[in-house]
């Protein structure tokens, strides 16, 4: 008792002088020359901020998918520049299916996939048909990437809200995990995060028989799109049927900007599109080859118009059209400009909270910490008077090192994060009940004051390592399987176990040895 | 200042009848309320929308149900939260459509009826059926996993009928706080479970104190001549951590309640959970895991006394 180890006294006032600085810019801001790992304040969870919380699902598996029908251009293409004839094409699943016209190309067309298509395994032909399947690795490679571009997209689209700090980041294998505090209007953020964007230049079939393809007798390499939902006079609705050209011309990839504009003709809202050098000149191709020919453009699956082609387009821009509102136009020259989603998204999971309803949980949150602790410290003082005010310096030290902890780690403090706090403010006295009782009963056995001190906090030591380590394994566990907010409960009890086992045992030992080294002989405790 | 005289020598173990019944008719209790009623599962573990609304004036319930049901939410769970003028409404999720833009159309219902101004969203909480799933499979591991790791490491630390006794406190106060979600009808939801493996916690903290002094005593016996029996020791153990036991506990409820008072309606049931468990943790480890602990001694005490007379046998 008398020899309380010099280094420990200095370990506690280090601690101390971290704590305090660490907890100081929660409070007010800190000077520049300030630590910079001590100049971070701790973050609010958005349950106390208020914002947006979406976890969205890519369906990655419709990303490989359409991987793998982009894939059978690349085979007409290849297999007609060595021309090579082909009877059918088709996709299905991860598989590709091209069936050669004549047995003398065979050998040729084998080589020729087999070079195109590395990322494929090649089966044997059957009756002249190669059926070339997709690798697992090529199509996990496909299915990360699509994730990954689509963080990015999300990003693009939510950085032109102008909100503060949102968060984008991957969750699990094909999730996304978005944040968006202090931004309200959840419906305007979803509907702007779930549009795919896909935006594709098709050219119409002007051969084709339009009335015949719509009794099911479409022309090969054609395909039946429908334009927007219209209201005819007589009230019923329809749809415009369009008959085009099954192959993408230009896609929103070629696109380098989109802004709103207005459209000279009706007076109304629009987006010009601005192709990149390589749209452009696809483009400029496009418009020569095609002159008096429709091309229709494809927002989304649906037909957005189909102006016919006058003359040869050079600049390189185009414009979408159709009775937008300046909110709407403004919302498509966002999400094209930051690109298409590589894969739908989902949301499967929200939880947005109101600005004043984070408000009022602060409020009552600190109100709950503020009276518990009250409670707790005219309770310990009464109880176990000198030795409870050691107590209480401990539990405030205590405190201030969870505010300090919670800050530098980064943590972020939750609502039930509060209650974690709240619960440890009861459970940290914990320890210096079990010393403090221990004391006393050494006392009631007839040792001395000095002899009882030391023996209460040696016998106490390992029932309070034991009884914290136990609370300590459910918190661990609560981290691992909680979500959200119920990770910020489990962080806040686990720091607040860990600083009472620092604060309730060497602390309060510290502040009894100064203060009975002080009188030499101690007559009597106050215990 | 003493709650308990240190000369207290109080019978905990002979009183093992009574609280033997009085523990059978809380547990017969929560399973058979959990059997009849089942617990009020939140949307966090069935999957659906709920939506937090606060008006300017306190509706009347029909009223709401009047502005959401053209959108086709009649059927919706509408109910008080807090204050009246603080309503949350609450929905199944629908398979045919995207149910994430539920929540718009019952915001724009009320604004319609309402007028925009009137209302403030406050929440809105949406969790898809397979979200549902995921987050039911992770707390029952949790539970589970919690419980596992406490045995091992109790089993490390003392001895494997301690870590038996502990568990079976554990599952009786986390079957007792359960029953009671049961009883009363409130809301089973994610924070509820963190609140379950805090009484884990909580629970154990209580009952290792007793061990570990049942032990360090037991050590004590022994060396001494003439050893006391083991549930005399295990009763003085329990007495001498008698005032440790009800002083935490005094500490701990002080806070808790706090929160359950002043902490708001969100934390309300997190809270409940918290002080029934604190309550039933306190009796278990004076009443259930000792009693078990002993119980459990006398018949592997049987078994050694029977293998030494087989073995006495020629």
């Amino acid at each position: 008792m008398h020899s309380f180890p010099r280094w420990k006294i200095w370990l506690i006032l280090a601690v101390l002088v971290v704590s305090l600085m660490g907890a100081l810019p929660n409070i007010t801001s800190v000077p520049s020359w300030w630590p910079a790992s001590l100049s971070k304040p701790m973050s609010l969870g958005l349950d106390l901020k208020g914002g947006i919380h979406l976890v969205l699902d890519v369906d990655v598996d419709k990303a490989v998918s359409h991987s793998v029908e982009e894939d059978i251009d690349t085979a007409r293409q290849v297999l007609r520049k060595d021309k090579i004839r082909y009877r059918k094409l088709s996709a299905e699943g991860l598989t590709l299916n091209i069936t050669i016209k004549n047995d003398a190309d065979l050998a040729n067309a084998e080589q020729l996939l087999a070079e195109t298509f590395d990322g494929y395994t090649m089966a044997d032909p059957v009756e002249r048909t190669f059926s070339l399947t997709l690798k697992e690795s090529v199509a996990d490679e496909t299915r990360k990437f699509a994730v990954d571009q689509a963080i990015e997209v999300i990003r693009g689209r939510i950085d032109a809200l102008g909100t503060t700090e949102p968060v984008i980041i991957k969750q699990g294998s094909h999730r996304i995990l978005v944040q968006i505090p202090g931004y309200e209007d959840s419906a305007h953020a979803k509907q702007l995060i779930g549009r795919t964007a896909q935006l594709e230049f098709k050219l119409v079939d002007e051969k084709g028989d339009l009335d015949k393809a719509m009794t099911g007798s479409i022309p090969p390499g054609d395909i039946i799109m429908y334009g927007p939902e219209e209201t005819r006079n007589d009230g019923t609705n329809f749809r415009q049927p369009y008959l085009l050209k099954k192959r993408t011309e230009l896609s929103g990839n070629e696109i380098s900007d989109a802004r709103v504009s207005i459209d000279s003709r009706y007076n109304e809202y629009a987006v010009t599109l601005k192709f990149n050098t390589k749209g452009s000149r696809k483009f400029d191709k496009l418009t020569t080859a095609h002159v008096g020919e429709r091309f229709a453009i494809i927002l989304e699956g649906v037909v957005n118009s189909a102006p016919v082609i006058r003359e040869r387009i050079a600049g390189g821009s185009a414009q979408i059209t159709g009775s937008f509102s300046p909110a709407e136009a403004h919302d498509l020259a966002i999400i094209l400009r930051a690109g298409a989603l590589p894969a739908p998204v989902k949301v499967v999971e929200e939880r947005s909270i109101g600005p004043s309803l984070g408000q009022d949980s602060i409020e009552q949150g600190m109100n709950s910490i503020i009276v518990g602790c009250i409670m707790v410290l005219i309770f310990m003082a009464i109880y176990y008077r000198m030795f409870g005010l050691v107590a209480n310096v401990a539990l405030i030290f205590n405190m201030l090192l969870i505010l300090a902890a919670m800050s530098i780690i980064g943590g972020t403090l939750t609502l039930p994060g509060i209650a974690g706090i709240v619960l440890t403010i009861g459970m940290a006295v914990d320890a210096n009940v079990l010393i403090f009782e221990r004391i006393r009963e050494e006392l009631r056995l007839g040792k001395t004051p000095l002899a009882a001190i030391d023996g209460g906090y040696a016998k106490a030591f390992s029932t309070i390592v034991d009884a914290n380590i136990t609370t300590l394994i459910a918190a661990i566990v609560l981290f691992q399987f909680g979500s959200g907010p119920v990770k910020g409960f489990a962080i806040t009890l686990s720091v607040g176990i860990l600083a009472s086992m620092f604060t309730a045992i060497t602390v309060t030992r510290a502040i009894v040895a100064a203060s009975t080294a002080k009188n030499g002989r101690v007559e009597k405790l106050s215990i | 200042m003493q709650l308990i005289s240190p000369d207290l020598h109080y019978d905990f173990i002979g009183k093992r009848k009574i609280a033997f019944i009085i523990s059978a008719v809380m547990l017969l209790t929560s399973l058979g309320a959990l059997a009849v009623k089942g617990l009020n599962f939140g949307i966090d573990f069935t999957g659906g929308t709920l939506v937090e609304v606060k008006f300017d004036q306190a509706p009347a319930i029909a009223d709401v149900r009047d502005a959401i049901s053209p959108k086709g939410y009649g059927n919706a769970v509408i109910q008080e939260f807090g204050a009246p003028e603080e309503i949350l409404i609450r929905v199944q999720n629908k398979n045919t459509e995207d149910s994430s833009t539920i929540s718009n159309a019952i915001l724009d219902g009320l604004g319609e009826k309402f007028g925009a101004d009137a209302i403030e969203m406050r929440r809105v909480e949406f969790v898809g059926p397979q979200v549902g799933e995921e987050l039911t499979r992770a707390g029952i591991m949790a539970v589970l996993v919690a419980m596992l790791a406490i045995l091992i490491y109790v089993t490390f630390r003392f001895e494997f009928r301690f870590a038996l006794g502990a568990d079976a406190a554990l599952l009786h106060d986390i079957t007792i706080v359960v029953g009671l979600f049961a009883l009363t009808g409130k809301e089973f939801s994610l924070p509820v479970i963190a609140a379950l493996l805090t009484v884990i916690g909580y629970s154990l903290n209580d009952t290792i104190v007793v061990f570990d002094r049942i032990r360090e005593n037991f050590e004590i016996n022994r060396k001494r001549k003439r050893p006391e029996s083991e549930t005399n020791v295990v009763n003085g153990s329990i007495n001498q951590t008698l005032s440790r036991t009800l002083m935490t506990s005094l500490t701990t409820l002080l806070v808790v309640m706090a929160l359950f008072i002043l902490g708001g309606e969100v934390i309300h049931d997190f809270a409940f959970a918290l002080i029934a468990g604190i309550l039933v943790g306190t009796y278990s480890s004076i009443y259930v895991a000792s009693p078990v602990m002993l119980a459990l001694e006398g018949r592997f005490k049987q078994d050694e006394d029977e293998i030494k007379e087989m073995e006495a046998r020629p």
